[in-house]
């Protein structure tokens, strides 16, 4: 019985503790994989490979959050990719790499700003608007490279890459700031709009919450978080191609998931879906550590995140059947 | 004044039969040559009937509401081609028990979606997701990437080629239209499908009102399984080959042709008919921007900004102010 009642504490108080759990689990497979994990220069290779998702996993839980779904990030992402790789250029200066960071980051939220404008003012429904404009942004990424090539400076690159400042990988450090201004915007009124919304619209809107602004708003901002993580994935890779961002789009939404926010809104936050983020990057991980044959790779990654995914349902499922 | 209003499988269908009228405008089109347009819209609609299949379970998911989608309808599609192509190999006494084989499959997978959604209450959008990876993966287990078989004379004679020599409508639009009435039949004309519309509106008061709520939203999910397996079972048939990505790019068009017919994606509200519609859309846009030989990114970009305008028309929610 006791033990029962701290379940139950557990998954509700602490919504990050599942994913805590999970993200545990996987980083100890991990590491009895490969022992060295926690060495500076692994850790740092290991989360700049992560950062991207990361980021864009923070901008798709906060519209998650907010009621909405956005698949098209993927295709925001390809357009800050290719924007980056064709204008700075591989001799470009860093005055140049700045300018053009910041107009990324500029397209990145009016690209949410489109999606935003149709789902929350059109009121179109978010799914199939966001696969609409998914065409949209992966087109004009290959319409500005049609072919992989260009790049940034490799000096910019590398600050990325290798800066570990006070013996700890920059991404922790994004990570913290991510965690604070979140922790600093659910407190605040917009916050609570944020989960209003999503819980009940037709509710929030009788008390007075702004609805339609704050839905175009999720939109914008996860936006801006997908550039910022076409920012992340340039830096890693230096170079451009209108692909690169297309498979991160379910990816971000299978971490939210994973990071315990629940898919119909209103419920979660933002730790747990980095923590969902990071797991899924280390099965990776452990997928290519393990050895197994390339034939097996695609349905043991697939089958581990189905068992993930599951889990809490089924561990609900024998509590009730004892209870 | 009554306000003008046209259901949405209607205005589908008068849109894409303005479009294919203007596209008689084009460059290297039909022109003013009558046959040549008429082959070119019979065309059309044979290569709509895979997505429309397809999107036949798509539908019901989406009509159960609580989110429902099918995001393994893709994978389905290509694991079922695959055992037909297998399994058959070019004999026409085999074509049957394939037939079996594929809906069979396709209902267990579809089962395992609806175990997941409903009992370990996993949200419908990453549980199929999910499992649209573990088929992809099986596939590659299975077959390592090659795969040796044949579709049987037969499947090309009823799916790919004219009903009969005087009519030319080939067999696969005949067995869509019959597939159509048996759709309407069952969301319109049977327990099961007034069911499905109850749960897609509010689950409480279906249960309130006597309706299996858990029963029915696992059928839909088997159900839907089963006809991705036929959608996969057609589609060899009229392809002849197969390859790992054959279902895929059916997968958010199947989506996109539900959305389009007029079938509310938050569920409870929708019917076959617009799907079909929404097909044949779907698939007139694909195939005009293919023959206008543009860019690839153009036309990606040409096909986004279209599906957008399609869906601002009629594919609007409930405004907040009541």
């Amino acid at each position: 019985m006791k033990n029962r009642i701290t379940w139950d504490f557990l998954m509700t108080r602490y919504p990050v503790f599942f994913p805590l759990v999970l993200l545990v689990l996987s980083v100890a497979i991990n590491l009895y994989l490969q022992p060295n994990m926690f060495q500076l220069s692994t850790l740092n290779s290991n989360m700049r490979v992560f950062l991207p998702l990361i980021l864009l996993t923070v901008g798709q839980a906060i519209v998650l959050i907010a009621g909405g779904i956005d698949i098209s990030v993927g295709g925001i992402v390809s357009v800050v990719n290719t924007i980056l790789a064709t204008r700075v250029g591989l001799e470009g200066s860093s005055e140049l790499m700045w300018q053009y960071v910041l107009i990324s980051l500029l397209v990145g939220a009016l690209a949410g700003a489109i999606n935003g404008f149709f789902i929350a003012y059109l009121r179109l429904q978010p799914i199939i608007t966001t696969y609409a404009t998914s065409f949209l942004y992966a087109g004009f990424a290959l319409f500005i490279l049609p072919n992989p090539g260009g790049g940034i400076p490799s000096a910019i690159a590398s600050v990325y890459r290798t800066s570990t400042p006070l013996s700890l990988p920059l991404a922790f450090y994004v990570i913290a700031i991510l965690l604070l201004v979140w922790a600093y915007v659910s407190s605040t009124r917009y916050g609570k709009y944020l989960f209003a919304v999503g819980g009940k619209a037709e509710a929030a809107y009788e008390t007075a919450v702004p609805v339609t602004l704050v839905q175009f708003s999720a939109y914008v901002i996860s936006g801006f978080m997908a550039a910022l993580a076409g920012i992340a994935i340039t830096m890693l890779s230096g170079s451009g191609n209108a692909d690169i961002g297309n498979p991160m789009t379910l990816n971000s939404i299978t971490a939210v998931v994973i990071g315990g926010n629940a898919f119909s809104g209103g419920i979660g936050g933002v730790a747990g879906p980095i923590l969902g983020a990071i797991t899924l990057s280390v099965i990776q991980n452990i997928i290519s550590f393990s050895h197994i044959n390339t034939w097996w790779e695609t349905l043991v990654k697939a089958t581990i995140i189905v068992a993930a995914l599951a889990a809490p349902g089924v561990i609900n499922l024998f509590r009730r059947r004892r209870a | 004044m009554k306000r003008f209003s046209v259901s949405p499988p209607v205005a589908a269908l008068i849109l894409a039969i303005v479009l294919f009228l203007l596209s008689g405008f084009l460059p290297n089109s039909y022109g003013s040559n009558v046959d040549i347009a008429i082959a070119q819209a019979t065309n059309i609609v044979r290569l709509a009937v895979f997505l429309g299949v397809i999107a036949a379970g798509q539908t019901l998911v989406i009509i159960s509401g609580s989110e429902g989608i099918d995001l393994s309808a893709g994978s389905v599609v290509t694991l079922t081609a695959i055992l037909t192509y297998v399994y058959v190999s070019g004999e026409n006494d085999r074509v049957l028990i394939a037939l079996l084989i594929s809906l069979g499959v396709g209902a267990v997978i579809g089962m395992l979606n609806g175990i997941g959604v409903t009992f370990l209450k996993v949200s419908p959008f990453v549980m199929t997701l999910g499992m649209s990876g573990v088929v992809t993966g099986a596939i590659i287990v299975v077959n390592h990437g090659t795969v040796s078989g044949r579709i049987a004379p037969i499947m090309t004679r009823l799916i790919a080629r004219p009903v009969s020599p005087s009519i030319p409508i080939p067999g696969a639009v005949v067995i869509w239209l019959i597939f159509g009435v048996l759709m309407w039949l069952l969301l319109e004309r049977t327990a099961f499908g007034k069911n499905l519309f109850a749960i897609g509106v509010n689950r409480v008061t279906a249960k309130l009102s006597g309706v299996n709520v858990t029963w029915t939203n696992l059928a839909t999910y088997s159900l839907a399984g089963a006809l991705a397996g036929f959608g996969g079972f057609l589609l060899v048939g009229n392809t002849g080959v197969v390859h790992i990505q054959l279902g895929q790019p059916f997968l958010f068009p199947s989506i996109a042709a539900v959305a389009v017919g007029g079938t509310l994606l938050s569920g409870g509200k929708g019917s076959y008919w617009g799907t079909m519609a929404g097909a044949i859309v779907l698939t007139l846009i694909t195939s005009l921007l293919t023959t206008m030989q543009m860019p690839d990114s153009v036309r990606r970009m040409v096909l986004g900004g279209t599906l957008l305008i399609l869906i601002s028309i009629y594919g609007r929610q409930r405004s907040l102010r009541l």
